[in-house]
């Protein structure tokens, strides 16, 4: 009866979606109030319908309803109530169900929170957000029904695949979703514009507060799948190249672009037909790396449907919508005027510089992912791209874009002066050559590359600081002053800083952990001892436990360090009965921002395991750096400007302007 | 104990298929040298089995043939490039995680750094053809005089921008 009624309301939800795709577009074009306002029930009824439907499979999981498909396929009654809720995304068909419930809910944000949108506006953003919904509420509804029974039910699931079996799963994937899903709304604004052929820096400033939430999102949820991968998957790497991962990271550097040059629209009504552009390439980007991921196109432990029928009907999707919005961009970006002019050396130089970057950037990860693929279907040649190709070409791109970020927010808007934004960096330069130098001496005879990398790291941490200070006159003005001037100083500048501080520290965590690293691999009986890094790892004894739905072999750790005992470490293996499937679960210790990693393999014939360790210096920061960014970005979300949006009176008379 | 271990292992080892972790203590070098130049081939060669993982990762029997393959050439006294040579013709290019700059792989190796010049060089002509066309068209004309107000409003919302000159 649920899986009925889920299935029943997600095929109203599919009715709403058609009738919001057309009634709004026809009542802008007549100009008809009422018509365009049908938008604004049904996105609402949608949401609630499509939340409905989530909730309906949600129960199914919960209850262990074996006669339907998916929770056969996916769960497992012995299964912890948690995995059994995050179980519902760990498949396709929920995974799908879920990318459609965040769609309806940002949908729903429009509608609800939009009042102070132009009337128009609001009613074709709505219709082009119900495009996209009718497309993935059919590809659900045709190819990937969560709802379907089977006629004899069985007394037992299959079990959730284990490495799934994991708190990441509860975050990682409805993260990266309001992420990839969220940037639907500023592609909505943006062929919204297209069609009514007009663009403001208005548009920008209601587009950026959902550019900035989707991309916060994306930023936690890339950060946070990283961060899975290294504590799961067993080897301590926390980032692959693989072209899932790259799937993720392009809507990510397009978004951030987009992120930037909304700002220069914004303030100075300039770089309009470039940022509709990025609004579409990384909404684009995020369909792309939908259908990567959903496809089967590439096989790997994301790609969990590999059923032809639904990659082709992705790739239809894809087609659709990119080739559409692209020919609609085509034919009217021409009719957008340009404005705000500037010198090359200013603000939006700046910011100019860091879109041609970011895009070099999205477009090398692009071609890497893609290349393999095309010249496989085009030659039958087969080729790998990985790690070391990205290393080789990507990292290069970040180092005059890490330089040029502490330039770009001293730099005043229109003309800027290079001379005196260096001047007001000597500080910080100063600061990084010390770094360097000291790094370099204490670490002398090893990495040449890696203590510069670190200076050059440092220098945008201390050039985001040297921008706060600049702003509230710290040491120029009596202190007092300063700090009411930064109680003062707009939330976005605090964001600023936040976020630029943040891709420094990420880098200083990147650059120790690949450079500094250090690692044990080892056959150790109980009784033994390792050295790693100057800690001493004692294996005390190995075990064995019995899980909810597992079996686990556990070993004992004692660390020491200079003859102290600091803690114990229990790594373990765990063998899932149902799947015969194992995982190993390595142990954390964290010193710092640095941590002990220990991962288990076989059991030797002797007695004796298999154990790796790692001591990874600084690792913690590459996360943390993430973080500090979507913080930057919170805090830009909550700056009054931002908030305040537009004014509020959408009156009629106002609201009913000419779409022209 | 150490007989329910074996039978552990032994489940784990039938269930699994394949053995637990990457590099295995039993395939290190003795010469720490060496070894590392083994790790450092290891991560440029691709596990053909695997999705997307190089034979240092890589959990499979086949990375393990592969890694105890490269540490034979090693130990026989091939250089790096001899090691990787040896590799693509036994397995062709897709064994390299980086494939070599050839006719093949022209467009892959030449895209980045085309949008970066590219990119360069459009930003600069548009740059220099814009103040002519902007003047021309006018920045706002296409606003309603009320647009303009409301727009005003707006932007006298700002803080406004700090001592910059």
């Amino acid at each position: 009866m649920i899986a009925e009624a889920g299935h029943y309301a997600l095929v109203l939800a599919l009715g709403l979606a058609l009738i919001q795709s057309v009634v709004p577009m026809l009542g802008a074009r007549w100009h008809d109030v009422a018509l365009m306002n049908v938008a604004r029930s049904t996105a609402l009824a949608q949401l609630l319908f499509v939340g409905a439907s989530f909730v309906a499979l949600v129960t199914l999981h919960v209850t262990s309803d074996f006669s339907v498909v998916n929770v056969f396929e996916n769960s497992h009654s012995m299964k912890p109530l948690i995995y059994k809720i995050t179980g519902v995304w760990g498949n396709h068909e929920g995974s799908m169900l879920l990318w459609v419930s965040i769609l309806a809910l940002f949908g729903g944000l429009v509608a609800a929170f939009g009042n102070n949108l132009p009337l128009t506006l609001r009613a074709h953003v709505l219709a082009v957000q119900a495009w996209i919904a009718t497309a993935f509420y059919l590809f659900i509804l045709l190819t990937s029904n969560p709802f379907l029974r089977i006629a004899n039910p069985p007394i037992e699931g299959r079990d959730l695949n284990p490495v799934l079996q994991d708190i990441g799963l509860a975050v990682h994937p409805p993260m990266l979703y309001l992420g990839y899903v969220g940037f639907s709304i500023s592609f909505s604004f943006a062929v919204a514009a297209l069609i009514e052929g007009r663009i403001d820096a208005a548009w920008a400033r209601w587009v950026r507060p959902w550019t900035l939430l989707a991309w916060i999102f994306l930023t936690l949820g890339i950060a946070m799948g990283s961060y899975w991968a290294y504590y799961e998957l067993g080897w301590g790497g926390w980032w692959f190249w693989d072209p899932v991962e790259n799937a993720s990271l392009m809507p990510w550097l397009a978004g951030t672009a987009l992120l930037h040059s909304a700002v220069v629209m914004e303030k100075r009504n300039a770089l309009k037909v470039w940022t509709i552009l990025l609004s579409i390439l990384t909404f684009s980007l995020s369909l792309l790396g939908t259908f990567l991921v959903r496809s089967g196109v590439l096989t790997s432990v994301h790609a969990f449907a590999t059923d032809p029928a639904r990659g082709v009907f992705i790739l239809l999707i894809l087609c659709v919508f990119i080739g559409g919005s692209l020919s609609l961009y085509a034919a009217r970006a021409a009719s957008l005027k340009q404005g705000g002019l500037f010198a090359p050396i200013s603000r939006e130089g700046a910011l100019v510089l860091n879109n041609l970057f970011l895009t070099t950037a999205c477009a090398t990860v692009f071609i890497g992912t893609l290349y393999p693929l095309a010249l496989e279907v085009l030659t039958g040649d087969k080729i790998s791209v990985g790690a070391p190709f990205f290393n080789l070409t990507f990292a290069p791109l970040f180092v005059p874009l890490m330089i040029a970020v502490p330039f770009g927010p001293l730099l005043a808007w229109k003309r800027g002066d290079l001379l005196g934004a260096a001047q007001r960096l000597t500080a910080a330069g100063i600061v990084a050559l010390i770094a360097i130098a000291v790094l370099w001496a204490w670490t002398y005879g090893g990495s040449s590359l890696a203590p510069l990398a670190i200076g050059l790291a440092v220098f945008v941490v201390a050039g985001a600081l040297t921008d706060l200070a600049e702003r509230i006159g710290l040491f120029r003005l009596p202190f007092g002053t300063s700090l009411q001037r930064a109680r003062g100083l707009p939330r976005a500048a605090w964001g600023t800083a936040f976020a630029h501080a943040g891709v420094g520290i990420a880098l200083i965590g990147i650059v120790c952990e690949t450079t500094w690293n250090s690692e044990y691999i080892g056959t150790m009986k109980p009784g033994e001892s390792a050295q790693v890094a100057g800690y001493e790892l004692k294996l005390d004894d190995i075990g064995q436990r019995q899980g909810p739905n597992f079996r686990e072999l556990v070993a004992r750790f004692t660390v020491g360090l200079d003859g102290r005992t600091l803690s114990v470490m229990t790594p373990s293996k765990r063998n899932f009965t149902t799947r015969g499937a194992s995982t190993t679960e390595a142990a954390l210790l964290t010193r710092g921002a640095s941590q002990l990693y220990i991962s288990l393999g076989d059991i030797a014939a002797d007695g004796g395991v298999a154990v790796r360790i790692y001591h990874k210096p600084m690792v913690l920061l590459i996360w943390f750096g993430p973080v500090l960014m979507a913080f930057g970005g919170l805090l830009s979300l909550s700056d009054r400007r931002l908030r305040v949006g537009a004014p509020k009176p959408a009156k009629a008379a106002r609201a009913l302007q000419a779409a022209e | 104990m150490r007989r329910a271990l074996a039978a552990w292992a032994l489940l784990v080892a039938v269930s699994l298929g394949a053995p637990a972790f990457a590099v295995q203590p039993d395939e290190i070098m003795a010469d720490p040298a060496k070894e590392a130049r083994a790790r450092e081939l290891s991560r440029e060669l691709r596990c053909m089995v695997c999705q997307n993982q190089s034979i240092d990762d890589s959990e499979a029997p086949l990375a393990r043939d592969l890694r105890i393959l490269v540490r034979e050439r090693i130990a026989a006294g091939d250089s790096d490039r001899q090691v990787i040579d040896f590799l693509v013709a036994r397995y062709g290019e897709f064994v390299l995680l980086k494939p070599r700059f050839n006719p093949h792989t022209l467009l892959l190796w030449l895209v980045p750094p085309l949008v970066l010049v590219g990119g360069g060089v459009a930003l600069w002509r548009f740059g220099r053809r814009r103040p002519a066309a902007s003047v021309a068209a006018g920045t706002s004309a296409h606003l309603t005089p009320e647009e303009e107000s409301r727009l005003a409003g707006l932007m006298s919302e700002d803080v406004p921008e700090e001592r910059r000159s």
